[in-house]
């Protein structure tokens, strides 16, 4: 429990993070962060947003974690990315191990879900933990940038992936929604927290 | 800038709604052999109070030449050698701007189910402008269930004037859940350096 002189010194003297909002998945089909609902504030409060994701656990093996935004009053999650992805992987068996660009995972002006990892299996020792800045999504003169990090191990053969990825929403209207799933089947489990970093 | 009414939400709400970066524990080095954060022990919280941790390691200077730095992770025993398999990749680029910058996996420095400290910077010298800052990052140590992934990024002056960036990651192949983290030198000591720890809410 922190004591009184350290939360002034990391609340008061520093800002800091303020959480918004905290989504357990429970074979959920998706988690999403909507802007004035359920307490959720996704707008100008803070210039940069910040998720994390704890133990996102898929409940179908070979599936990929990913993310899409809505823009104020649009429908679907559908908005217009360009991004890049690339990753460093390791085999836990040491049979294989570097650093590349990953081209399946980027769009260029898509309207899919941005890919947050490549596949996962179900298997308790898989699952991912990082995190998602979101810069700025009121803005309606900028595009919204992303930036992201995430560990898993992958499908294949127990291997241990670091993935970035980065990117923006190529659109001036705000994005005050933003949903995660997997590509096929549930979040089996796992905790998705949202941020404001004052 | 914060105003007072942030710094009493914090207080009021440090692991519910108000939520935030909440600071546990700093340990300056003074030509230490190891820094060690244990859970309960000298005010250290790293259990399940908190579901992500961060450490924050700032201009660490090494006691020898040429060296590496690195952590290890505590899963039940008293030693620092949970098993892990590990990614890590750098970068340098001389001061000099001498030769092509290097952007490569570090094939020597990563693990496959090894239960050494995984090291987390390219080599530091001794000379006072010689140091590494970075962070890394903890998630949910205290599961029983799921391996504990851990990633970091560092940046250091290296010991033959280079800006060399380390990116790593990986996960602590054990069920049981990690209570300690410590650092060190592969040889010799931290002569001097600030080691933060922090708790997500």
């Amino acid at each position: 429990m922190a004591n009184y002189n350290a939360v002034k010194y990391d609340g008061f003297s520093k800002g800091g993070l303020k959480l918004i909002k905290t989504l357990t998945a429970s074979s959920s089909a998706t988690l999403s962060f909507v802007d004035g609902t359920s307490d959720v504030v996704l707008d100008s409060t803070y210039k940069e947003y910040l998720f994390i994701f704890n133990n996102i656990h898929p409940g179908t093996d070979n599936s990929a974690f990913a993310f899409q935004g809505n823009a104020a009053g649009g429908s679907g999650y559908n908005e217009t990315i360009t991004s890049t992805n690339f990753r460093a992987f390791h085999a836990e068996d040491d049979s294989g191990q570097t650093v590349s660009y990953v081209t399946g995972n980027d769009q260029a002006q898509g309207t899919s879900f941005q890919r947050l990892t490549s596949n996962i299996n179900s298997a308790n020792d898989s699952g991912a933990c990082g995190y998602l800045h979101l810069f700025n999504p009121s803005s309606t003169t900028f595009v919204k940038h992303f930036i992201a990090r995430v560990g898993y191990e992958e499908q294949e053969a127990s291997i241990q992936v670091d993935m970035f990825t980065s990117g923006y929403f190529n659109t001036t209207s705000a994005i005050d929604e933003i949903q995660f799933k997997f590509e096929s089947g549930n979040i089996d489990a796992g905790t998705i927290q949202l941020f404001g970093v004052a | 800038m914060a105003t007072y009414q942030d710094s009493r939400y914090n207080i009021a709400l440090p692991s519910g709604a108000g939520g935030s970066l909440v600071h546990i524990k700093t340990i300056a080095a003074s030509s230490d052999s190891t820094i060690s954060f244990v859970d309960g022990t000298s005010d250290v919280v790293l259990d399940n109070t908190y579901r992500t941790y961060i450490f924050k390691f700032i201009n660490i200077h090494a006691g020898s030449d040429d060296v590496l730095f690195s952590v290890g992770f505590r899963d039940g025993s008293t030693a620092y050698d949970a098993t892990k398999t590990t990614t890590l990749f750098q970068t340098e680029h001389n001061e000099s701007d001498s030769g092509t910058p290097v952007f490569t996996y570090a094939t020597g420095d990563d693990l496959a189910q090894g239960t050494g400290f995984q090291v987390m910077t390219r080599n530091l010298g001794t000379g006072n402008d010689e140091c590494a800052s970075g962070e890394l990052w903890l998630f949910n140590p205290s599961s029983t269930t799921y391996v504990k992934h851990f990633m970091f990024k560092s940046n250091i002056n290296s010991n033959d004037d280079s800006s060399d960036a380390s990116y790593g990651a990986g996960y602590c192949n054990v069920t049981a859940a990690i209570d300690a983290v410590q650092f060190k030198f592969n040889s010799g000591n931290i002569d001097a350096g600030t080691f933060k720890l922090y708790g997500i809410a």
